[in-house]
């Protein structure tokens, strides 16, 4: 012991650059390869296979894939539902913007005002989807209160009923989401060179002109992570279904997290093969977007140190 | 500045936005103020049918106090803070060690080595279930707060290595090469010049991993069950079939539950939209 501890030194002393970077490496990266790089390959591995969970796995082949694709109903109104999902989601970027532009002024109280705009994205996706289910709630409810006043009476109440559930659930995973994008397009217009406005200014560009040709080219990243968040909160949809309908009416506003879930631990039974292939899909159509977000954060990196 | 400022517009406008403003607030919280009110009505309203006229009475304590001496509440909103705050601490011990790696080594695999956590971070939690969940099992920590906090800290840590390596790449990098002439040693580096320089970049990680992980639902039910581990996320659901179709309790519990991380965004907001909005200006 006493003639190694020596060298050792000297060796990481001579190294010292190159080894430090993965010593302070090591325990996150294997923390994070143990709970979320190797579980991803795993789930592809048990797609393949019939399992309770439990007991042992039995080799199936692309079976589970093939129940899926081929004319599974749950699957498909799921896959539709999370389709509307990602469009409708993205109305909270317009809606951020809009409300950061009302808001982007410096009178008396407007933090606080900006402050409780923001606040719904605080509080969570649980607390938000009751909410919304009681101001939903047929009869008794204030949004079918208000729309009665109106003459419109949705049957069986805007959850009740399966044309309009999703709809619902979307509108209330809307209120935060449009929180998070005003507050990013806040900080973005705070960063708006007052220097190129005013020239444009000067040059009789004003209004919509100026929003469109001046001010949203410079909110680029501010776009940007608004799209990020808004693509992974839409396909992320769980809490709100779970808590607003539990999948129902007549299974009317599963997606394909939430249908995941149930196909693998629910009353329903444990069926983890199947399960595992619901989730491949989702990934699946995740992952266009994840190589999109990587190619584009890519871009950045190339430049110089 | 854009919009106009309002200070340059005619009076008449500038006077309807000042009542534009709290209108506005007013429609965009309505919800919550509905549910604020429902959690001081007398349960006799509900059967009454007076759901959003004025309370008939103030029952703020009773229905209060009900949440937290005749349920389950406080335990869950316990489990919570053993799960947030575990979480929160091992999130920042991983992840400024890895952001610092990544943030100011150069070294094959670097870039890499940082998409990995990046992408991780975006998967949907779903691919990831069944093995964590199995994985889990097999530690003996399914339904402990341990194999939550597990899972969080792990997970979590792709977001802050991403939030942490970028602070620690905007630092001055002079200052660490002339530690490096004058000789110090690498981890003295870390400890005492990069740490304290990242105080900002902790302060805003606390408080968002404190909001996501008090918030989060899905690991909720699918590593706990029961009041013994599971947090209050979870717990607002067996509450609300204790009192089902009371609206008033459900309504306190919900607040009850809502409100830590409300306190927290209230108490540290500089720092909480700092970190939300990082990378939204270049």
């Amino acid at each position: 012991m006493a003639t190694a501890t020596p060298t050792t030194r000297s060796w990481y002393k001579r190294n010292e650059i190159a080894v430090t970077p993965w010593l302070f490496l090591l325990p996150g990266v294997l923390f994070f390869a143990l709970y979320v790089i190797f579980p991803i390959f795993q789930s592809f591995w048990i797609s393949f296979h019939e399992w309770d969970g439990l007991g042992e796995k039995t080799w199936v082949g692309t079976a589970n894939y093939e129940r899926l694709l081929g004319g599974d109903r749950k699957f498909e109104t799921s896959f539709w539902n999370n389709i509307k999902w990602l469009i409708l989601y993205l109305l909270a970027i317009p809606m951020g913007l809009s409300i950061s532009l009302f808001l982007n002024q410096t009178v008396r109280g407007i933090r606080l005002y900006k402050s409780l705009f923001f606040f719904p994205f605080v509080i969570s996706q649980v607390v938000v989807g009751l909410v919304f289910s009681w101001f939903y709630l047929p009869n008794d409810g204030l949004f079918d209160v208000i729309t009665g006043l109106v003459g419109i009476d949705v049957r069986g109440g805007i959850l009740g009923n399966p044309n309009t559930a999703t709809y619902g659930i979307i509108a209330a995973g809307l209120w935060p989401q449009t929180a998070y994008c005003m507050i990013l397009y806040l900080t973005g217009l705070n960063a708006v060179d007052p220097e190129q406005v005013e020239a444009a200014r000067l040059d009789g560009a004003k209004g919509h002109k100026m929003l469109w040709y001046v001010i949203i080219p410079q909110l680029k990243p501010a776009t940007f992570i608004a799209f990020v968040v808004t693509i992974i909160g839409a396909l992320r949809s769980f809490d709100f279904i779970a808590v607003m309908t539990n999948g129902g009416p007549f299974g009317s506003t599963r997606v394909l997290s939430f249908y995941m879930f149930e196909e693998s631990l629910s009353e329903f039974g444990f069926r983890m093969g199947y399960g595992a292939a619901i989730a491949v899909v989702l990934f699946c159509l995740m992952l266009i977007f994840i190589t999109y977000f990587l190619w584009s954060m890519y871009q950045d990196e190339k430049g110089p140190r | 500045m854009f919009p106009k400022p309002i200070e340059k517009s005619s009076r008449s406008w500038q006077i309807t936005y000042q009542m534009l403003l709290p209108v506005a607030l007013i429609v965009w919280l309505l919800p919550l103020i509905a549910v604020a009110i429902f959690s001081i009505k007398p349960d006799a309203d509900f059967v009454n049918g007076n759901y959003w006229g004025l309370p008939s009475s103030f029952e703020f304590f009773t229905n209060y106090g009900k949440v937290f001496f005749e349920s389950d509440m406080p335990r869950y909103l316990w489990n919570s803070v053993l799960i947030t705050v575990p979480t929160v601490i091992g999130c920042i011990i991983l992840s400024s060690m890895t952001g610092f790696a990544l943030g100011v080594y150069k070294f094959r695999g670097n870039l890499l080595t940082f998409f990995m956590f990046i992408a991780g971070n975006f998967v949907p939690f779903q691919i990831l279930m069944v093995p964590v969940r199995d994985l889990t099992l097999s530690l003996n920590l399914y339904d402990t707060k341990l194999g939550l906090v597990l899972f969080h800290v792990a997970f979590q840590t792709g977001f802050c290595t991403l939030f942490m390596r970028n602070f620690i790449r905007a630092l001055p990098f002079p200052l660490i090469e002339a530690a490096r002439v004058e000789g110090v040693a690498e981890w003295r580096i870390f400890v005492f010049i990069v740490l304290p320089l990242m105080k900002p970049a902790l302060a805003a990680l606390s408080v968002l991993i404190f909001t996501f992980i008090w918030n989060d639902y899905f690991w909720a039910i699918v590593l706990t069950q029961g009041p013994d581990s599971q947090p209050v996320t979870a717990g607002i659901t067996s509450f609300n079939s204790q009192f089902r179709a009371a609206y008033h309790l459900m309504s306190a519990g919900s607040i009850v539950a809502a409100l830590p991380p409300v306190i927290m965004f209230f108490a540290m907001q500089k720092h909480f939209i700092a970190g939300l909005t990082l990378g939204a200006v270049k």
